[in-house]
C-alpha cells in the first residue's frame, strides 16, 4: 500500500491540493469584488496563450507554453478592462467578449497549426491529466527523504509549491490594503493606496496561479476552485480572515476528497475504471457548497 | 503656518458633455467650519471628489496646506455621503474604524494594542462602543453613518471633508456628529462639509461656499449666507417661507458674486 | 453562387437563424445585464447530454440521437439556471458568484459522466465531445434539418415575445404597471436562451456559443441609444455571423465552424466599438479633445477678463496658439474684445439663474454654452436692459 500510494496517489493530491489553494485564496478577493468570473475568463483564455507560446518556439516544452498562457491571461485582463472603460459596457459582457473571442483564436490556430502528434488538446486543457501525474522513483514513504528520489518528484509538484508561497506571500504581504481597497476602494484611494495598481496586481497573481494550476490539473478545477469554496466560507462566517482560512480548508478537503473518489469511488461501486479526478474534484466543492448554501450559518445576506 | 488647508483653482470637472463643476475657486480657511451649499445637483459633491481625485478633473489645480494631495493624504480625511460599500462585507464596525490607522500602521505593520485602544476611543468619540463587533450591515444607516466618521477620525488629519454628514439621520445622530466636529474644530482641525439644511447653516458653520455649478459666493456666514447669493444659487428652488424665515427683512449686505476669487 | 452542398447550405441557414434569434435574446439578457447567465446555461448542458447517452444506451439504443440528446443538455441547463436563481435569491452570493459556481460545477460533473461512459463502453462514446467545441463535418442529414428547424422556430419564439421583452429591459416597474410581470417575461427570456444555447450546441460548441448571445449584442449597443434597434442590429449581426462563418468554414476542411462564426462577430464588434458615431471610441476621443479645448478656452477668456494668472500650461497654449495673448501672457486686442464678450455673457447667464422665472433656461447653463445661443437678439436686450436697471454686476 505505502509504496504504491506515494508513488501514485500522493503526488496527484498533493498537486490538486496545491492548485485548489492557490487559486481558492485569491478567489476570495475576487468574489467580494464581485469579479468572481475573472477566474472563468482566465481559464479560457489560457488555451490561446499555449498555442502561440507553442507556435512562436515550435516546441512542447512546459515554460513557453506557460509563459504564453500568462501573458494570454493579462492580455485578456487589461482587453477586459479597457473595453469596459472605453466601450462603456458592463463588466460581465466585456469578460464574455473577450474570452469568447480569444478562445475562438486559440481553436481556429490549433486547428490550423500542425500540432496532431504533439500533446496539445482542448480536452487536456480542460480536463487536464491529474491521474498521470505519478512519481515512478517513488518506493515508499522513505523516498520522501531520498534526494535522488526527490529530484524525480513530477515537476507540477515543484512549480504548483512555488505558485502556492507566491500567492500566500502576496496575499499575506497585503493583507490590510487588500482588504480596505476590496472592503471601499473610494476610500482606499484617499488613503494613497494604489487601488487600481492593487486590482491589477490581485488579477495577475491569479492569472499566474490560474496558469499553474491548469498546466496540471486542467482548467474546470481551476474555474471551480476560484469561486466554490470562497463562495461556500462567504456562507459561514462575518469575517474576511474566518473566511479567507475556512476557503482554504473547502479547497484541501474539494481536492482530496475528489481524488479519492475519483480514484476509488468507482472500484468499490465494482466499476474497474477510475472518473475524471479534476471533473470530481468540481462536483465535490459544488456538493460542499449547496450544504453550505443549505445550511449555512450566515447563508443569508443584509439584503437577502 | 500660512498655508490655506485647501486652494482650488480653476477646476472644472464633467462626466460626460458638459461640465458639472465649472471654473471653481476656493480657499477654505484653516480652523473653520466651512458648509458648501447650493441646489442638488449644483456639483458639490462632484467638488469634494475631484479635490481628492476620485473623479478625473478636465481642467483646474488643487493645494493641500500648500502642496499637492498625494504628497499630504495622511492630513485628509472623507466621510462619503452613503459609502458606496457591500454591506454585506465580511467586516466588523471596530474592523472599518481600524481601516482608519491604515497610515500609521503601515503596510505590513501588525496593529498593537495601542492602535486597537485608538480605534475603541475614535468609535466612542461618536457613542458607537456597544457596536464595536457587529456586521457593519446591521446597523442602521445613521449609525453606518457614525462609524464611517469614526474611521476618519481615526486617520487623525487635518481636514475632514464630510458629503452631507446630517442627510437622513435620525436627531440623535445628527446631535452625535455635530458634537464631533465641533471638538475637531475645538482641537484646531478644520472642517469641510456639504451641507442641505439651509435652516441649520449659522447655527453649525463659521464660512460658507455657495455653488450652483460655478462658484457663487464664498466668505463667513455673515458675508456670503445672504438672500443674493441664495437667490442667485437657488434660483427658484428656495421656497420664500424659507427666504423669509432666514432672513427676517434684513438688507441684503452686497456680497462679491463673481469673481469669487479674493483679488 | 459558391456551391457548398445540401447540408452545407442547410447548415448555414440554420447558423443564420439560430444568429439572429441570439443576436435578439443576447440583446435583451444586455440591456437587462445579465449576458453571463448564458455561460452558466450552456457549461450547464454537458450532465443533459452525457445522461441522455447513458439513458439510450441503457434503453438498448446507440446513444446518438440528436433530439434525445438536445432534451438531454435542455434539461440540465434548466436545472443549473434554477440553482443560479436559487442561490442568488436565497444566499447573500451575487449572480457572478452563482454563475460561476453552476457553470465550473455542473461541467465537472459532466465530464466526471463522460469518463464513466468512456469506461462502460469506450469507443462508444464518440461525438459526445463535438458538443463542446461544435462540429458541422460528417453531419446527418436529419441533424441539418433540426438546426434548422429549430434556428427557425426560435426565432419565431423571439418575434412574438418581441414587446414584452422590450418593455420589461428598458423599465421593469412601468411594464408592471402595464400588466406584465416582468419576473415572468425574465423568465420566458431566459427559456429562449436556453433554446438558442441548445440548438447552437452541435454548430458552435458549448463553450463558445455563449459569444452569439454577447458579441452581437454589444456590437449593436454603440450604434443606437433604443432598445427595439439595438435587438434589431443584434439581430442582423448575429445572423450575418453565423451564415458567413457556416459558409467560410465549409470552403476549407481545417476552419471549424463555432471559431469561425465567433470570429466573424468579434470583427463586427470590434468594428463597432472603434467607429460608431456615438460610443464608439474614436468618437468618443475626439469629443472629449473638443470638449477640454472648450473648457480651457474659456477659463482662459474668463481669467483673462478678470486679470487673473492663468496657472495651467494647456490654458496658456490654446491663447497662445489663437493670438488671444502675446508670448508675454498679456492679452493683445483680440484677446481683450474675445474676454469681455464672455465676461459679458457669463453676467446675462448669472442674471439669468438668479431669476426664478428662468428655471427653465438656468437648468442649461454650463458654463460654456454663450447665452445666444438660447435667446433671440430681442430677448437679450431686455436681459441687457433688465441687468444695468436692477445694477448688475458691473
Ligand atoms: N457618476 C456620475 N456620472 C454621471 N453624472 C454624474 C455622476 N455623479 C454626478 N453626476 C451629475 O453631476 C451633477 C452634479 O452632481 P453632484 O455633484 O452629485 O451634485 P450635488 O452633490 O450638488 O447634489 C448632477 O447633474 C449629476 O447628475
Ligand atoms: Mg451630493
Amino acid at each position: 500500500m505505502g509504496a504504491e500510494f506515494v508513488a501514485l496517489s500522493l503526488p496527484p493530491i498533493l498537486i490538486g491540493s496545491l492548485a485548489a489553494l492557490a487559486c481558492a485564496l485569491p478567489g476570495n478577493f475576487l468574489l467580494l469584488r464581485r469579479q468572481a468570473l475573472i477566474g472563468d475568463a482566465i481559464s479560457h483564455v489560457v488555451l490561446p496563450g499555449i498555442v502561440v507560446g507553442f507556435l512562436l518556439t515550435g516546441t512542447v516544452s512546459t515554460w513557453p507554453m506557460l509563459l504564453g498562457a500568462a501573458a494570454a491571461a493579462l492580455v485578456a485582463v487589461g482587453a477586459i478592462q479597457l473595453i469596459q472603460r472605453i466601450g462603456r459596457i458592463e463588466p460581465g459582457a466585456a469578460m464574455g467578449v473577450v474570452f469568447t473571442t480569444l478562445f475562438a483564436a486559440g481553436v481556429l490556430l490549433l486547428e490550423q497549426s500542425d500540432t496532431s502528434n504533439v500533446h496539445l488538446d482542448v480536452q487536456h486543457a480542460l480536463y487536464g491529466n491529474l491521474e498521470s501525474l505519478i512519481w515512478i522513483d517513488a518506493t515508499g514513504w522513505q523516498s520522501l527523504l531520498d534526494p535522488e528520489a526527490l529530484a524525480w518528484m513530477p515537476p507540477e509538484l515543484i512549480r504548483m509549491a512555488l505558485v502556492c508561497l507566491i500567492v500566500m506571500a502576496f496575499i499575506g504581504l497585503l493583507w490590510r490594503p487588500l482588504a480596505i481597497s476590496t472592503f471601499d476602494e473610494g476610500f482606499a484611494r484617499t488613503l494613497g493606496i494604489p487601488a487600481t495598481l492593487l486590482g491589477l496586481a490581485l488579477v495577475t497573481v491569479s492569472a499566474i496561479a490560474a496558469v499553474a494550476a491548469f498546466d496540471a490539473v486542467g482548467s474546470i478545477i481551476v474555474i471551480a476552485m476560484f469561486i466554490c469554496p470562497p463562495a461556500t466560507a462567504r456562507l459561514m462566517t462575518d469575517r474576511l480572515a474566518v473566511q479567507v482560512a475556512l476557503s482554504a480548508v473547502f479547497a484541501l478537503v474539494s481536492a482530496v476528497v475528489g481524488y479519492v473518489l475519483a480514484g476509488y469511488g468507482p472500484i468499490w461501486l465494482g466499476y474497474a475504471d477510475a472518473v475524471s479526478a479534476a471533473g470530481m474534484i468540481a462536483t465535490v466543492s459544488g456538493l460542499l457548497l449547496a450544504a453550505a448554501a443549505l445550511v449555512g450559518p450566515r447563508r443569508r445576506g443584509q439584503s437577502a | 503656518m500660512g498655508d490655506a488647508p485647501l486652494r482650488v483653482r480653476g477646476l472644472t470637472v464633467s462626466y460626460g458633455a458638459s461640465p458639472a463643476v465649472f471654473s471653481a475657486d476656493m480657499t477654505v480657511a484653516p480652523g473653520a467650519m466651512t458648509a458648501i451649499i447650493g441646489p442638488n445637483g449644483a456639483g458639490k459633491s462632484t467638488l469634494l471628489k475631484a479635490v481628492l481625485g476620485i473623479v478625473p478633473r478636465v481642467s483646474g489645480q488643487i493645494e493641500v496646506f500648500g502642496a499637492a494631495l498625494e504628497r499630504q493624504r495622511a492630513r485628509i480625511a472623507y466621510v462619503p455621503q452613503r459609502a458606496s460599500v457591500d454591506w454585506d462585507f465580511p467586516t466588523r464596525v471596530i474592523d472599518v474604524v481600524e481601516m482608519g490607522l491604515y497610515r500609521r500602521v503601515g503596510l505590513i505593520g501588525r496593529l498593537t494594542r495601542q492602535h486597537r485602544a485608538t480605534a475603541g476611543d475614535c468609535l466612542a468619540r461618536v457613542g458607537m462602543s456597544d457596536f464595536a463587533t457587529r456586521q457593519i450591515g446591521q446597523l442602521s444607516g445613521g449609525q453606518q453613518q457614525r462609524v464611517f466618521l469614526a474611521r476618519a477620525l481615526a486617520q487623525g488629519a487635518d481636514l475632514y471633508m464630510l458629503d452631507e454628514p446630517f442627510a437622513g439621520v435620525d436627531a440623535a445622530t445628527e446631535k452625535a456628529i455635530i458634537d464631533v466636529l465641533k471638538s475637531l474644530k475645538d482641537e484646531g482641525r478644520t472642517i469641510l462639509a456639504v451641507h442641505h439644511d439651509l435652516s441649520t447653516v449659522p447655527d453649525y458653520f463659521d464660512r460658507v461656499f455657495v455653488i450652483n455649478k460655478s462658484p457663487v459666493a464664498e466668505g463667513t456666514v455673515a458675508q456670503a449666507f445672504t438672500q443674493d447669493t441664495l437667490q442667485q444659487a437657488y434660483g427658484g428652488r428656495l421656497a420664500t417661507g424659507l427666504l423669509d424665515q432666514l432672513f427676517p427683512a434684513t438688507p441684503a449686505a452686497a456680497a462679491p458674486a463673481f469673481p469669487a476669487r479674493p483679488s | 453562387m459558391i456551391d457548398i452542398g445540401y447540408n452545407a447550405t442547410l447548415v448555414a441557414i440554420g447558423a443564420g437563424l439560430l444568429g439572429i434569434a441570439a443576436g435578439v435574446i443576447g440583446a435583451f439578457l444586455y440591456l437587462r445585464k445579465r449576458s453571463l447567465v448564458s455561460d452558466a446555461i450552456s457549461h450547464a448542458t454537458l450532465p443533459g447530454v452525457a445522461l441522455a447517452f447513458l439513458v439510450m444506451v441503457a434503453l438498448g439504443g446507440d446513444g446518438r440521437n440528436l433530439v434525445a440528446l438536445l432534451a438531454g443538455a435542455a434539461l440540465s441547463a434548466l436545472a443549473g439556471l434554477g440553482v443560479v436563481h436559487w442561490l442568488n435569491q436565497r444566499t447573500r452570493l451575487g449572480e457572478d458568484a452563482a454563475i460561476g459556481a453552476v457553470l465550473s460545477v455542473f461541467f465537472g460533473f459532466g465530464v466526471v459522466l463522460l469518463t464513466v461512459i468512456q469506461t462502460i463502453g469506450a469507443g462508444r462514446q464518440a461525438g459526445l465531445e463535438t458538443f463542446l467545441l461544435g462540429s458541422t463535418a460528417g453531419m446527418l442529414r436529419a441533424d441539418a434539418w433540426v438546426i434548422a428547424a429549430g434556428g427557425a422556430l426560435s426565432l419565431l419564439a423571439c418575434t412574438i415575445l418581441r414587446r414584452p421583452m422590450t418593455m420589461v429591459s428598458f423599465d421593469p416597474e412601468y411594464a408592471a404597471t402595464q400588466g406584465l410581470n416582468p419576473a415572468r417575461v425574465d423568465m420566458a427570456m431566459m427559456a429562449l436562451a436556453l433554446a438558442v444555447t441548445v440548438v447552437g450546441l452541435k454548430i458552435v460548441g458549448l463553450i463558445l456559443i455563449v459569444a452569439l448571445l454577447i458579441l452581437p449584442a454589444v456590437a449593436a449597443r454603440f450604434w443606437t441609444e433604443r432598445s427595439e434597434v439595438v435587438a434589431l442590429l443584434a439581430g442582423l449581426f448575429g445572423g450575418v455571423s453565423g451564415t458567413a462563418g457556416a459558409v467560410i468554414s465549409s470552403l476549407a476542411p481545417d476552419l471549424p465552424t463555432g471559431p469561425i462564426i465567433v470570429l466573424v462577430a468579434a470583427a463586427v464588434f470590434i468594428a463597432s466599438l472603434l467607429l460608431a458615431p456615438q460610443r464608439g471610441v474614436m468618437a468618443g476621443a475626439l469629443e472629449w479633445l473638443r470638449f477640454r479645448h472648450r473648457v480651457h478656452m474659456r477659463q482662459g477668456l474668463l481669467a483673462l477678463a478678470h486679470g487673473h494668472t492663468v496657472y495651467e500650461p494647456y490654458t496658456m497654449r490654446l491663447l497662445r496658439g489663437a493670438g488671444l495673448i502675446r508670448a508675454d501672457g498679456v492679452a493683445t486686442e483680440k484677446g481683450r474684445a474675445h474676454a469681455a464678450r464672455a465676461a459679458l455673457d457669463e453676467r446675462r447667464w448669472q442674471h439669468l439663474r438668479s431669476r426664478s422665472e428662468n428655471a427653465a433656461l438656468a437648468a442649461r447653463y454650463d458654463g460654456l454654452t454663450p447665452v445666444e445661443t438660447w435667446l433671440t437678439p430681442d430677448q437679450i436686450a431686455t436681459l441687457d436692459r433688465e441687468m444695468t436697471g436692477s445694477g448688475g454686476a458691473a
